[in-house]
């Protein structure tokens, strides 16, 4: 009943072709853009800024990245860790080497090594397809994260070897190091977050977009249509390596402040790419759900539990959060395989006849 | 020009100086190929039958020895504690048949991927709840596993160290190997295995029982998870750390054929005796610790040159 | 039927034999298209009718042979060569995007003539922007002629067969192409839908020029549609010629009946 297009009419293809078609989109969208940027950061406690929402929006980024290579353009990669780390190791490199630069400046700039790197990485890919390939990501992973241990320049040789965020400001504010208040680092990060989204929606509606969708459906038809396979592959390892890049920058200097080689390892791959396929590969928005189950969820059954009279005691509970977790995957792939996202849209298809069965 | 002589020529005058040290890291390599090979049987159990990527093998192995241990910790005695961990492992693959492969049947394979993986949430989660997170020791001796070392004299002076336990695993290993090669070409279900990996819809169109087969490999592979298990831990204690190693089943399954159990076996020493003779005579050029990445630049050099891996057939792209 | 078609060549195949190991797939074949005609490959199966058309296409490489387009000689040439140099064509197994919506693919055809560069494609305004909207009125146009207006978000897996061959007709149109290459386009259909099919292709022959080769078995079909036949068996080219000489063609009758004192021969020796 409120969900219908009835009287919405296109009368141009550029109209047909907008993001939010619907008006009730439209408003929708705006609701939540502006709960998240003016309503959020009063209301939220620093907590909840601070270990839920920064990095559920840095995670939904990494997931982003990596569903511009796994899941539009069907290359599977299991070196997200490393890509996030190369970016982050770049950006600390640049910081502080330049301490006079705009920080977010170098964010967005470090975002380019990191897509140097995924270029490499990215060549196997013309030769080697599918569950093979995730082998040569695995290489990339170990490889970088060997390089994060022993190459001490990229930590400028400190004893800890770890890397930290030295302190920032932009227009008088403190963006980052201990001073930092969450608000500010939160409007920053969102901000950030939300630019990428826009610009990679860009992206994966026009014709770079298709043509990754074509190399991942059907390569051979996508060459005999006159695609260049190094091309497409090359850009999407790019493109996905550069967007990993800054969300690794961020994750250090936004979020964690300070971290070890070990933070970029194959178990943040894993997680990215559990978070993008939960979410529903090749849908942005489902990269949004992914973050949000796979990192706020477990938070909140971590919270909740207790709160329900189920005390097992605080280890006990991440043990239980997580055979949850995995009951709830596995009951989600059969009730819904293709992801949060592909329920999403199957509400909404109900939403739109609603209060009727069916139209 | 340096740099050269050290890469090329160096580590073999190494290795011809000290033939008895050249042939100790042989023996290393070849025993943790074995073990390799055993870890990438699991994968291809399950693979072969079911067109399923287990990614829940490694837990599976982890939670198999921590089974093992935690029941005799408890006042189980071995032989007994080793029956009913066999029975847990039947429990599971019947549970595993009848809550994730049944209703998922037919479903793409990233699907079935993505529920082992919801499956790995699941165990890693029960193993630490049940048994706790801190690294426990094998019970080698009470099993009945032979311990100690015999000194082979090599060379004019040099002596060669051969543990029994990994003489014990490399025969095991191979025993159960051969089983399962024969039992796949030979036997009627392992026929229907073979079918049943090729197309789930056809199988059942035969009258094949995909339930009764899925229980059967899922079961097969808990009981090469927990040799795994016992053979690994046997050498090194038995922690979650288990679960990583695993990944390294992958370059072995890329050289060896996702569904070849002779594959398993010549990927698993290839891998193996590369990445100590890599580590031991060429790590030190590049800091060391390149063992956790070298496996997989072997994997990745091969199939820039064999894209199909080397037991894997070449498939001609039909439009 | 009114369409003039000239005896100016734009395919010429000569000498072209194709092996794979020991299995010859076609041998010494030389036969021409001529601009503006449609050309029917007709054989029994097995005959090497689609490994004929792979080879035009680029995807397979002739051992021995020449092709020669639109007065060039091409030895080995890579499929999106041949895209690039005006072939088009359609797939005996479907071979569509199947995550994609029908307007997607169809727009994916168009992907040849589109230029604007990364940065532009990033903010999605001014030559991005301009270039999508043209080349979805050109999409729109296709898909009006072919009517499929109704399924153009649907996700073309979801689509039957027949709209899903006809979706795969409207990608090979996008590219306005020369030459469009047509693998067995009625495989599966009823009459109703061979019937409007036909139409579509005769309407491309005639409406926009293009020549067409096709692969069908419906001989109904080839003798309607077809100005000249090439008929293939065991990978060797057995008659060519109009469809009224080569039905009559004793050879071919053969190929395809089988001839009856062989069969009993096998039986008894």
């Amino acid at each position: 009943m409120f969900y219908r297009e009835a009287g919405q009419y296109k009368s141009s293809y550029e109209a047909d072709q907008a993001v939010f078609p619907l008006a009730q989109d439209r408003i929708g969208m705006a609701v939540i853009l502006v709960l998240a940027a003016a309503v959020v950061p009063f209301i939220a406690s620093n907590f909840v800024l601070e270990a839920i929402l920064i990095p559920f929006l840095i995670l939904a980024l990494a997931t982003i990245g990596l569903n511009v290579l796994t899941g539009y353009a069907g290359q599977l990669s299991l070196g997200t860790g490393g890509f996030m780390g190369a970016g982050a190791y770049a950006c600390y490199k640049l910081t502080t080497s330049f301490p006079d630069a705009n920080l977010i400046l170098l964010i967005l700039l470090s975002g380019f090594f990191a897509a140097a790197v995924g270029l490499v990485f990215g060549l196997p890919s013309l030769r080697i397809k599918g569950l093979y390939l995730a082998v040569a990501t695995l290489a990339a992973q170990f490889f970088l994260e060997w390089c994060f241990i022993r190459i001490g320049w990229l930590y400028n040789y400190n004893v800890s070897g770890a890397i930290d965020s030295p302190e920032r400001r932009m227009f008088g504010l403190v963006l980052t190091g201990p001073n930092a208040s969450p608000v500010t680092r939160y409007l920053t990060v969102l901000a950030i977050v939300l630019g990428v989204t826009v610009l990679v929606k860009n992206l994966v509606r026009g014709r770079i977009g298709r043509s990754w969708m074509m190399i991942r459906d059907m390569d051979i038809a996508a060459e005999l249509m006159g695609i260049r396979p190094l091309v497409a592959k090359l850009s999407a390892f790019a493109v996905s390596s550069y967007i990993c890049g800054v969300a690794g920058a961020m994750f250090v200097f936004f979020y964690l402040g300070s971290v070890e080689p070990a933070a970029f390892s194959i178990t943040l791959s894993f997680q990215i790419l559990f978070m993008a396929i939960i979410g529903g590969l090749g849908s942005l928005i489902g990269c949004y759900f992914g973050a949000a189950f796979l990192w706020i969820l477990p938070i909140f059954l971590r919270n909740v539990l207790p709160m329900l009279g189920i005390d097992v005691g605080a280890e006990n509970i991440v043990h239980l959060t997580s055979m949850i977790v995995g009951v709830l995957i596995i009951l989600f792939l059969i009730w819904e395989p293709h992801g949060l996202a592909r329920l999403w849209q199957v509400a909404k298809e109900k939403l739109r006849v609603w209060p009727f069965p069916y139209a | 020009m340096d740099l050269l002589n050290q890469i090329f020529i160096a580590p073999f005058i190494q290795m011809a100086g000290a033939p008895d040290f050249l042939a100790q890291v042989l023996w290393e390599g070849f025993v943790s190929g074995i073990l390799y090979a055993l870890i990438a049987l699991g994968f291809v159990l399950i693979f072969k039958a079911s067109g399923v990527f287990n990614f829940a093998q490694g837990i599976m192995v982890v939670f198999a020895a921590l089974t093992l241990v935690g029941l005799y910790q408890k006042g189980v005695p071995a032989i007994l504690a080793l029956i009913l961990t066999i029975a847990v492992m039947g429990v599971l693959a019947l549970a595993v048949e009848r809550l994730i492969m049944r209703p998922l049947v037919n479903q793409p394979e990233i699907i079935l991927l993505m529920a082992t993986i919801g499956l790995t949430y699941f165990l890693v989660g029960l193993g630490e709840f049940v048994f706790g997170g801190e690294p426990k020791q094998m019970i080698t001796e009470e099993l009945g596993l032979p311990t100690g070392s015999t000194e082979i004299p090599f060379g004019e002076q040099g002596v060669v160290i051969l543990q029994h336990i990994d003489i014990a695993a490399a025969v095991i290993a191979l025993v159960m190997v051969a089983a399962l090669g024969l039992f796949f070409s030979r036997t009627r279900i392992g026929r229907a295995l073979r079918a049943v990996a090729d197309d789930h819809q056809a199988a059942l169109s035969v009258g094949i029982s995909l339930n009764q087969i899925w229980a059967i490999v899922w079961f097969a592979a808990g009981i090469v998870a927990l040799a795994t298990g016992i053979m690994w831990g046997a050498r090194s204690d038995v922690s979650f750390a288990l679960e990583i190693i695993a990944l390294r089943a992958l370059p072995v399954l890329i050289l060896g054929g996702f569904t070849s159990v002779p594959g398993a076996i010549v990927g698993g020493l290839i891998i193996g005796i590369g990445e100590k003779l890599g580590e031991i005579y060429w790590g030190p050029l590049l800091g060391g610790g390149i063992e956790s990445w070298l496996a997989y630049m072997i994997a990745l050099i091969f199939l820039l040159f064999r894209p199909q891996g080397l037991f894997g057939e070449r498939f001609i792209e039909r439009v | 039927m009114t369409r003039a078609v000239s005896r100016e060549v734009m395919l010429n195949v000569e000498n072209v034999s194709l092996a794979f190991g020991g299995v010859k797939a076609v041998t010494d074949i030389s036969f021409d298209i001529r601009n503006g005609e449609i050309r029917a490959i007709i054989g029994p199966n097995g005959a090497g009718k689609t490994s004929m058309l792979n080879v035009i296409n680029g995807f397979y490489h002739p051992q021995k042979g020449t092709i020669t387009f639109k007065g060039r000689v091409r030895r080995r040439m890579r499929p999106s060569e041949a895209a690039r140099s005006g072939i088009a064509r359609t797939f005996q197994n479907v071979a569509l995007f199947r995550g994609m919506s029908t307007l997607d693919n169809i727009m994916s055809g168009r992907s040849l003539k589109m230029h604007a560069n990364f940065l532009w494609q990033l903010v999605y305004l001014g030559p991005a922007r301009r270039e999508e909207i043209a080349h979805r009125k050109k999409v729109e146009e296709i898909i009006d002629f072919l009517e499929i207006q109704h399924i153009r978000r649907i996700p073309v897996g979801k689509l039957p067969y027949g709209l899903q061959k006809r979706v795969e007709l409207g990608r090979a149109l996008a590219m306005e192409p020369e030459l469009l290459l047509l693998d067995e386009p009625m495989a599966g259909m009823n009459l109703e839908e061979k019937e409007d099919m036909s139409r579509f292709i005769l309407d491309v022959n005639s409406e926009f020029g293009t020549t067409i080769a096709l692969i069908e078995h419906d001989m109904g079909v080839v003798m309607d549609l077809s100005d000249r036949v090439v008929v293939l068996d065991y990978g060797r080219k057995i008659a060519d010629g109009t469809p009224t000489e080569v039905k009559s063609n004793q050879g071919v009758i053969d190929a395809y009946l089988g001839v009856a004192h062989e069969e009993s021969e096998r039986w008894t020796s």
